[in-house]
């Protein structure tokens, strides 16, 4: 059996999750005596493509035209369902990026098959996949199966580990994107990058700052230890909806969910719809004058104390620490 | 301009949700239900491109006979019909989006707003599906719409920034917070909206793709500690945080 995953890039480079997304598949590959072929979309990816093999891809088809080097969802979808049926791959899986959690529908509808999206665990029993995804912002866990012939999966990012890369290089095929004009007219025009700052979406360490913080005035403390500890700033939605910051910020159920191996919350109460979106962090600490905020049930550490005091003091003895080491 | 907004009808997100006996559902139990979040900026944005192109606005939703109370609150936002596609056991993302994609396919409407995703499922799938179905274009999670003739750019949230998009119409779009302000119901809203009609259709039983194994409560995370009271406690954290969580 085959299972096509796909591997987003940006700019010609791998995004981690697409990493992500190989090692998963041939962890359920070896398990169903199958392989791994990796598929990249683009306008000039053909150099990076092998690098898959390292992560466990036994083979990359290679989709190359100049005018698919800006995302177009109804190309690159079509191109995928080809490329599955070509492969005659049975399962299919993408990375649950924005791009990924794009394509899947679409994918799946091509291919007739169901689609199980945002998955944190994929196993095998029986000779089936078994996967695990959350529902009700993560409030529950549901375990699926999948009853069509095909199936699509898309894994949540920084939950499936990479492992170090082997170094293998893959071996490489062509393939024809064909992409036509009525495709391509629904298209990526221009890609507006928020300039020198990490996304809570792809940070492994989040610091973020609740309402408590009294202000957007007071955030800089937040940035500062943010920045200490190599993290991205967050938000909490009392804080975006009272425009301290951008809603590109904001963690929670009607903003983003994150899965950080380090998520600090700094006068944040812990509301359900924020823990929703932070709980399956690896390590949270709070930090939070009142001892019965409910953040302190769902972290690994608490201070209750100031922010104002606590905060400075710990970028003071990160900045020590990182110093020393 | 034809517009139609699909809606869900799903647990409030303040609720605490509860499995019911036998682990295949939720307990409904004292669980208020409201209209998915991400619906609301959909159904705004189909007013405001009301307001400015002229046309209609319609409102569907698929589900039991309980989703006609958010149905109610779309007509009283200002929509001008409502649709309930009846189907008491719905199956899975992809059983919805036939449904509604067949429904659709009728009324041929230049723009079909989704929320981005139903927080109930979170499978954020529904959308873009019945754009496939539909051959249609789609962009998903829009923080910006602006159309003009038959076009629209659209812009949406990627990792770390932004992807601008143009698109022919008719098309899909998948709505994110950000993209308007949701206007309250007037009080003259929601007593029009108690006489709208809303139209009633039973739906063959499309079988879904995806089986429910089990639900299950996610695993109890073990007693935290609180490391101390004051800044005094810090050198203390940092040191868990490396030592015992090695996280940095």
């Amino acid at each position: 059996m085959k299972i096509l995953v796909f591997a987003e890039q940006r700019e010609n480079k791998f995004k981690k999750p697409a990493f992500e997304a190989v090692r998963a598949a041939r962890g359920i590959a070896d398990q169903l005596s199958g392989e791994v072929v990796g598929l990249v979309i683009g306008g000039q990816v053909r150099s990076i493509a092998p690098t898959l093999g390292g992560y466990g891809a036994h083979s990359v088809c290679v989709a190359e035209d100049a005018r698919l080097a800006s995302y177009s969802p109804t190309a690159y979808a079509r191109i995928i369902a080809d490329v599955v049926q070509a492969q005659q791959a049975t399962i299919v899986i993408l990375p649950a990026t924005a791009m990924g959690k794009d394509l899947a529908p679409r994918v799946a509808v091509k291919l007739d098959a169901g689609l199980v999206a945002d998955c944190v665990v994929l196993k095998v029993e029986g000779g089936e996949i078994v996967a695990t995804r959350p529902v009700y912002a993560g409030k529950v866990l549901t375990d699926v199966k999948v009853a069509s012939a095909l199936k699509v999966f898309t894994l949540r990012p920084n939950v499936f580990s990479t492992g170090e890369s082997s170094g293998a290089a893959a071996p490489v095929e062509t393939v024809s994107p064909d992409a036509t004009d009525q495709e391509l007219a629904c298209v990526v025009k221009d890609v507006k990058q928020s300039l020198g700052k990490l996304d809570v979406a792809e940070a492994d360490i989040i610091v973020t700052g609740g309402r408590g913080m009294k202000g957007p005035e007071h955030f800089g403390l937040i940035e500062e230890l943010a920045q200490v500890l190599g993290g991205a700033v967050g938000a909490s939605r009392a804080v975006v909806d009272a425009g301290w910051r951008p809603h590109d910020e904001q963690v929670g159920q009607t903003g983003k969910t994150v899965s950080p191996s380090l998520y600090v919350a700094v006068a944040v109460s812990g509301a359900i719809q924020h823990l929703a979106g932070m709980s399956s962090s690896k390590y949270i600490v709070a930090v939070n004058k009142d001892k019965d905020a409910p953040i302190f049930q769902a972290a690994t550490y608490g201070i209750v104390g100031d922010a104002f005091e606590i905060v400075p003091a710990l970028t003071a003895e990160v900045t020590k620490l990182l110093g020393k080491s | 301009m034809k517009l139609a907004v699909c809606i869900n009808h799903v647990p409030d997100t303040a609720a605490k949700i509860n499995i019911a006996a036998g682990g295949m559902n939720i307990d409904k139990t004292g669980v208020t239900y409201i209209i998915s979040p991400y619906d609301e900026f959909a159904i705004e944005e189909c007013l405001r491109l009301k307001e400015k192109n002229g046309g209609d606005v319609t409102v569907i939703s698929l589900g039991g006979d309980t989703h006609k109370e958010s149905l109610r609150k779309a007509l009283a936002m200002g929509v001008d019909k409502a649709v309930l596609l009846k189907d008491e056991n719905v199956r899975d993302s992809f059983a919805v989006a036939r449904g509604l994609a067949d429904y659709l396919k009728d009324i041929s409407p230049d723009i079909v707003f989704f929320g981005k995703q139903s927080v109930d499922y979170d499978d954020g799938a529904v959308g873009v599906m019945v754009a496939e179905m539909l051959g249609l274009p789609s962009v998903s999670v829009v923080v910006k719409l602006d159309v003009t003739g038959g076009k629209a750019v659209a812009e949406r949230e990627i990792e770390g920034g932004r992807e601008i998009l143009e698109t022919t119409l008719p098309a899909v779009f998948t709505a994110q917070k950000g993209l308007n302000e949701p206007r309250y119901p007037s009080l003259k809203g929601i007593m029009a909206a108690k006489s709208k009609p809303i139209e009633e259709r039973t739906l063959p039983a499309f079988s879904g793709k995806v089986t429910l194994v089990q639900m299950q409560k996610p695993p109890a995370k073990p007693a935290g500690r609180i490391v101390g009271t004051d800044a005094s406690a810090v050198p203390e954290l940092v040191r868990l945080l490396h030592e015992e969580a090695k996280v940095i």
